[in-house]
C-alpha cells in the first residue's frame, strides 16, 4: 500500500532535523503551558471568549471590513483591495512603481508569503529583502520556512554558517552570536537604503484603524522608522472590533505563540508619521488581501480564518512534530496548514486533499489554540470533502476495509472470525501477509488476540 | 480602485448571506487578563523594575546610575532628545567626557552607542516602556544605538496592560518595547540585539 505523502516526505527526514524540529516544537509548547498557567486561573475561558469574538468577527466581515477601511482612511492610510495573489503584487508593484521605488524591506508575513511577493518583485527589478533574521536565511538559502513563528527551525547553525560564508556575510562562524550580529550590519545598511517598509499585520482595529504588529527582534520598527512607505499586506480575516479586545488576544498571543508575556514589541500603527517626527514614512498603504479567504469563509469549515497564526498547533502535533513543515507542501504546515491550505488552493484542492487525512484527531491542536479552533472537526469534513472530489491522493494509505465491513455487518460471521481469531496467537506476526499489516508491525508489537472477551464479559454480566 | 473593493466585498457578503444568524459579540472583563501578580501590587514602579528586570531589561532611578552605567561600558557617544537634554546635561558635564548630539544623523547611524529620548508611559505587570511618534524625537535615535534609554515619569506607569490599551495615545506611531531587541531563531538559542537595542533601560526621573 501507498504511503501518505506526508509519511513519505517524513521517511525521508535526515535525523538531526527530525530531532531540530521534534525538540524546537516540544520546547515551545512546554513554555507556553507554563506561563498560560502559571499567570491565569483559567486560560481555558480566555481561549473560549477569544473564538467567540473571532468567530463574531468572521461572520460579520461584511459590515467590520467596510468599517475597518473607513476607520484606516480616516487615520490617512491609502486602503487597497486585492481579490487574488496577483491582484495583491500588483497592487505593491504599483505602489512602489508610482514612486519609482526600486528598494524595499520586508518584514515577516505570511500573506506574502502566499503570493510569493518576494520572487514578483524580484522578477519585476525590485530588490526585496527579508529582515526577519530567520526569514534573511530561507530567502538567502532559496529554502522555505518550515514553522509558521520559527521558519528556520529545521535549520542548525552549521548549515547557516555555510550559507553566510556562501553568500559574503564573512568567513565560516557558527557561533549563534556572530551570526546575529552580522545579520544585524547587513541589514541595517538595507534598512537605510530601502524607499518601502512591507509588513503585515497581526491585528487590525475595526473601531479605530489600528494595524497591530508584533515581533521580537525589532525588524519591523527599523522597516518604519527607516524607509518614505509603509505597505502593509493584510489578510482580511484579520480584524478585531473594538480596539479593547486587544488586550486579550496580545495575552493570549505570545504566550501561545512562543511562550513570552508579551513580544518584545508591539507596534500600533495608525497612519504616516506625525509631521514632527523625523523618520518614518511619510505615505501608508493598506492592502486588503482575499486569497482564497472568502471561499474559506463560504465553506463548512469557517472557523479556521480566527487563526491568528500563533503557531501552538504545531508545536503541540505529534503528526509535525515527525514531519517538519515542509512536509505539508504549502505555505501553512502542521494542524493550522491542514485545514487552510487546502481550503486556500480553490482549485488546486485535490492536490491538498490528502493533508486533512495527516492527522490522528488526537485532539491537542484544539486544546492549545488560543482562539479554540476544532481542528479535529474540520479536519474530518474536509476528509469528507475530499472523499466526494474523489481526489485521488486524499485515499493514499487508507486500509482496504472492504473485508471487514463485510464481518462487521453479519452477526454469525462475526462470531465465527472472533473465535477463529485466537489462532492468530499461535502464528507468527511475520507471516501474516498483509502489506499494511507489515508496515504496522515494524514500529509495533501486537497485543494477544482477545477476541470474544467483551461479549463474554457482557452474558455473564447479564446473569448476575 | 473602487471596483476591486466592491468586487471583493460582493465576495465576502455571497459568502455570508447564506448563515441563518451570526455570532454574537461577547463583552468581557478586563480583569481577566490581569495577571496574577498585578492583582493588588503595590507600587507600580516597583512591579515594573521587577518585571523588566525578568526580560533583561534595565530599570534605574537616576542620572548617575546612568552615567556609570555608560561609563562602565565605554558608551561615550549618544543621542539625548534636546528637550530632555537641558535636564540630564548637567550630570553629564559633570562627569565629563560624553559626546552627546542632539539631532540623529541617520547617514552615521552606527557612531552612536546609546540614544536617549522619552517615553509616553510604562506598563508595570509586563515591564514594557512606551514610545510614541509625539514623545519620542526620533524613531531611529530609539532603535539603532545599542542602548536605548527611555526616560519615564512615575505618574505615567500603567498597572497592566489593559489599562494601557485604553490608554493609548492617538499617535500614528505607537511602539510598546519590552526588553532588548531578540531571537531565538537559530537553534532556538536566545541573542539578544538583533537589529533593535541589545540594552534596553528605563530612567525614572520624577
Ligand atoms: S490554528 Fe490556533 S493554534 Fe494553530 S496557529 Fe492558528 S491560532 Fe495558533
Amino acid at each position: 500500500m501507498a504511503l501518505q505523502q506526508i509519511d513519505q516526505f517524513a521517511a525521508k527526514l535526515r535525523p538531526d532535523t527530525r530531532a531540530a524540529v521534534y525538540d524546537g516544537s516540544k520546547k515551545g509548547h512546554e513554555k507556553r503551558t507554563a506561563v498560560l498557567f502559571d499567570h491565569y486561573p483559567d486560560p481555558d475561558h480566555l481561549r473560549r471568549l477569544a473564538g467567540n469574538i473571532k468567530q463574531h468577527v468572521v461572520e460579520n466581515l461584511d459590515t467590520l471590513l467596510p468599517a475597518a477601511a473607513a476607520a484606516l482612511e480616516r487615520n490617512g492610510v491609502k486602503v487597497h483591495w486585492a481579490s487574488t495573489a496577483e491582484e495583491a503584487n500588483a497592487a505593491v508593484l504599483a505602489i512602489m512603481q508610482a514612486r519609482g521605488a526600486k528598494k524595499m524591506v520586508k518584514a515577516k508575513t505570511m500573506v506574502s508569503e502566499e503570493t510569493h511577493l518576494a520572487d514578483y518583485l524580484g522578477k519585476n527589478g525590485v530588490e526585496c529583502v527579508e529582515t526577519d533574521l530567520g526569514e534573511f536565511i530561507i530567502q538567502i538559502d532559496g529554502d522555505h520556512p518550515s514553522h509558521i513563528v520559527k521558519p528556520i527551525i529545521h535549520k542548525n547553525r552549521r548549515e547557516i554558517a555555510t550559507s553566510f560564508e556562501k553568500h559574503g556575510l564573512g568567513a565560516y562562524n557558527d557561533d549563534p552570536q556572530t551570526i546575529t550580529r552580522r545579520a544585524r550590519a547587513h541589514l541595517r545598511r538595507k534598512y537605510l537604503e530601502a524607499d518601502v517598509g512591507l509588513t503585515g499585520a497581526n491585528f487590525v482595529t475595526a473601531d479605530t484603524g489600528r494595524l497591530v504588529l508584533v515581533t521580537n527582534e525589532g525588524n519591523s520598527r527599523f522597516c518604519l522608522a527607516a524607509t518614505k512607505c509603509h505597505i502593509a499586506m493584510v489578510g482580511i480575516e484579520k480584524l478585531l472590533p473594538r480596539e479593547t479586545d486587544l488586550g486579550l488576544y496580545l495575552n493570549l498571543l505570545a504566550r501561545s505563540g512562543t511562550g513570552q508575556q508579551l513580544t518584545v514589541y508591539t507596534e500600533f500603527i495608525s497612519g504616516p508619521r506625525s509631521p514632527a517626527q523625523p523618520d518614518g514614512p511619510e505615505e501608508m498603504h493598506v492592502i486588503f488581501v482575499d486569497n482564497g479567504r472568502t471561499e474559506a469563509l463560504a465553506s463548512e469549515c469557517r472557523e479556521i480564518l480566527r487563526c491568528i497564526r500563533c503557531g501552538a498547533c504545531l508545536n503541540v502535533c505529534p503528526v509535525y512534530r515527525q514531519a517538519s513543515g515542509h512536509a505539508y507542501r504549502s505555505v501553512y504546515p502542521g494542524p493550522v496548514g491542514a485545514v487552510l491550505s487546502p481550503l486556500l488552493a480553490g482549485e488546486r484542492f485535490p492536490e491538498l486533499a490528502d493533508l486533512p487525512k495527516a492527522s490522528s484527531l488526537c485532539g491537542a491542536c484544539n486544546e492549545v489554540c488560543p482562539v479554540n479552533i476544532p481542528i479535529p472537526d474540520l479536519l474530518l469534513r474536509l476528509r469528507a470533502r475530499g472523499k466526494e472530489a474523489g481526489a485521488k491522493n486524499a485515499a493514499a494509505g487508507t486500509p482496504p476495509m472492504g473485508a471487514w465491513s463485510l464481518l462487521a455487518t453479519q452477526p454469525f460471521a462475526w462470531r465465527t472470525s472472533l473465535t477463529a481469531g485466537h489462532t492468530l496467537n499461535y502464528v507468527p506476526k511475520s507471516l501474516i501477509p498483509v502489506p499494511p499489516m507489515q508496515t504496522w508491525l515494524r514500529d509495533r508489537t501486537l497485543p494477544a488476540w482477545r477476541g470474544g472477551a467483551f461479549r463474554k464479559w457482557m452474558k455473564d454480566r447479564a446473569k448476575k | 480602485m473602487s471596483s476591486a473593493r466592491d468586487t471583493l466585498l460582493a465576495r465576502v457578503k455571497a459568502a455570508l448571506a447564506p448563515l441563518p444568524e451570526r455570532a454574537p459579540l461577547p463583552d468581557w472583563e478586563r480583569e481577566l487578563v490581569v495577571m496574577r501578580e498585578a492583582r493588588g501590587a503595590v507600587d507600580a514602579w516597583t512591579l515594573f523594575s521587577a518585571r523588566l528586570a525578568g526580560v533583561n531589561g534595565t530599570p534605574l532611578t537616576s542620572v548617575a546610575e546612568l552615567i556609570a552605567l555608560l561609563t562602565k561600558s565605554d558608551w561615550r557617544r549618544g543621542y539625548c532628545d534636546p528637550a530632555l537634554w537641558a535636564e540630564l546635561r548637567p550630570a553629564f558635564d559633570a562627569a565629563g567626557g560624553f559626546t552627546v548630539e542632539t539631532t540623529f544623523d541617520r547617514a552615521r547611524v552606527d557612531d552612536y552607542q546609546f540614544g536617549i529620548t522619552a517615553a509616553v508611559g510604562a506598563i508595570a505587570e509586563t515591564g514594557t516602556v512606551v514610545l510614541s511618534d509625539a514623545a519620542t524625537s526620533s524613531r531611529l535615535a530609539a532603535l539603532a544605538p545599542w542602548t536605548h534609554i527611555a526616560v519615564l515619569r512615575r505618574a505615567q506607569i500603567h498597572l497592566d496592560l489593559p489599562a494601557a490599551i485604553a490608554a493609548l495615545p492617538k499617535d500614528p506611531n505607537v511602539v510598546w518595547c519590552t526588553g532588548p531587541s531578540k531571537t531565538a531563531d537559530v537553534e532556538g538559542i536566545l541573542i539578544e540585539g538583533v537589529h533593535g537595542p541589545g540594552i534596553q533601560v528605563a530612567l525614572l526621573l520624577g
